[in-house]
């Protein structure tokens, strides 16, 4: 956090709820990022990221009980492909975070949350087919939108449509 | 000609041809398949309620492919949609029509470069008679294309293919350029 800043309220208690967080997993997630419209932190040690998520539902401080969106982000630069969790605690604390996670950009995978916010259950399925990073441990890890037998995963950005789909010719 | 432009006397007698009565039954009563896709089906679905009034056109959609003989594609046609359309298609009795609503439908509209889930232009699958044009059309264009569908239908006749029918049809057009123009010079006079 920069020193001299004066930080809202909302932040404020984001930073509040990460400082928990810090406390119990340490070096395994990031320090905090102050982002004025999304405080977030990452996961370091991506195994651990189902322990933390279920930490931050049911500690009595934290109470995220909420996971607003799960979404991908492709980090093409970095050769990896992540996600972005969205996070609140709805009626019990009133503070949200947001957690990004990592992983490889070919093969990769992500420890699945779908046991602890159900929520999640489509949207890691949304980001596997877009992305095609995996979700391990998820109940029902397959397409969501596109159909089944659809090669590649669109929203990488290097992305090139298949020439033709049964039969059918798919580019313009 | 229509029918009913002869005018009926001597009696409630008529004679025309039966390719005539024919065609002037089935473009009275055309079935739509009451399917929409996207933001398209919502002008369709207000062409068919009262405010335009396609009954008056004897036309009012049916709830199964078998019961209909047009098929008004409204919408997105996605990928995975496409296979859907073609059996509906394959559904319908012959003889059949289609008609394709908007931009998405004639050739992919808006998603043309990086939707690559929308079929571009739903004739990569199945025969288009009539298009539409625009995004998404209004009822007076879709009524306008309906029309088409109707002119399209009293060129027919038994023994002739639907090719040749559109030929006669494309014989029977006018220049719209000097259609116009007379209109605008009888506004000024």
């Amino acid at each position: 956090m920069e020193e001299g800043k004066v930080l809202s309220q909302s932040i404020q208690q984001s930073a509040a709820a990460y400082v928990i967080i810090h406390d119990k997993f340490g070096e395994a997630v990031s320090p905090f990022d102050a982002n004025e419209t999304m405080p977030f932190f990452e996961v370091i040690d991506t195994s651990l990221w189902p322990e933390i998520a279920l930490f931050m539902r049911d500690h009595p401080k934290l109470q995220f009980n909420y996971m607003a969106c799960l979404s991908g982000v492709d980090y093409q630069a970095e050769e990896k492909v992540g996600i972005v969790c969205n996070i609140e605690s709805l009626g019990q604390c009133h503070h949200k975070l947001s957690v990004k996670v990592k992983c490889s950009r070919h093969g990769g995978s992500i420890p699945s949350v779908a046991c602890v916010w159900h929520t999640a259950n489509w949207h890691e399925r949304e980001a596997y087919d877009m992305f095609g990073m995996l979700f391990t441990g998820h109940p029902d890890m397959r397409r969501i939108l596109c159909p089944d037998d659809w090669e590649g995963y669109p929203l990488l950005k290097d992305y090139k449509v298949q020439e033709s789909y049964h039969g059918i010719k798919v580019p313009y | 000609m229509g029918l009913l432009d002869a005018g009926i006397t001597k009696h409630n007698v008529l004679v025309t041809s039966v390719d005539n009565v024919l065609n002037w039954a089935r473009l009275s009563s055309l079935w739509p398949m009451g399917f929409g896709l996207a933001c398209c089906a919502i002008e369709m679905m207000a062409t068919n309620a009262s405010n335009y009034d396609l009954e008056r056109f004897g036309i009012f959609p049916r709830s199964s492919p078998r019961q209909s003989d047009l098929m008004i594609v409204a919408g997105t046609v996605t990928m995975k949609m496409a296979e859907r359309v073609i059996r509906l298609y394959e559904q319908m009795p012959e003889p059949r029509y289609v008609l394709s609503m908007g931009s998405c439908s004639n050739c992919g509209g808006p998603y043309w470069e990086h939707g690559y889930h929308v079929l571009k232009g739903v004739d990569r699958v199945i025969p288009v008679d009539v298009y539409v044009p625009g995004c998404p059309p209004r009822p007076e264009s879709l009524i306008g294309g309906l029309m088409k569908v109707q002119e399209l239908i009293r060129m027919e006749q038994i023994g002739i293919s639907r090719a040749d029918a559109l030929k006669k049809l494309a014989e029977k057009s006018v220049d719209p350029q000097v259609v116009i123009e007379q209109e605008r010079k009888a506004a000024t006079a």
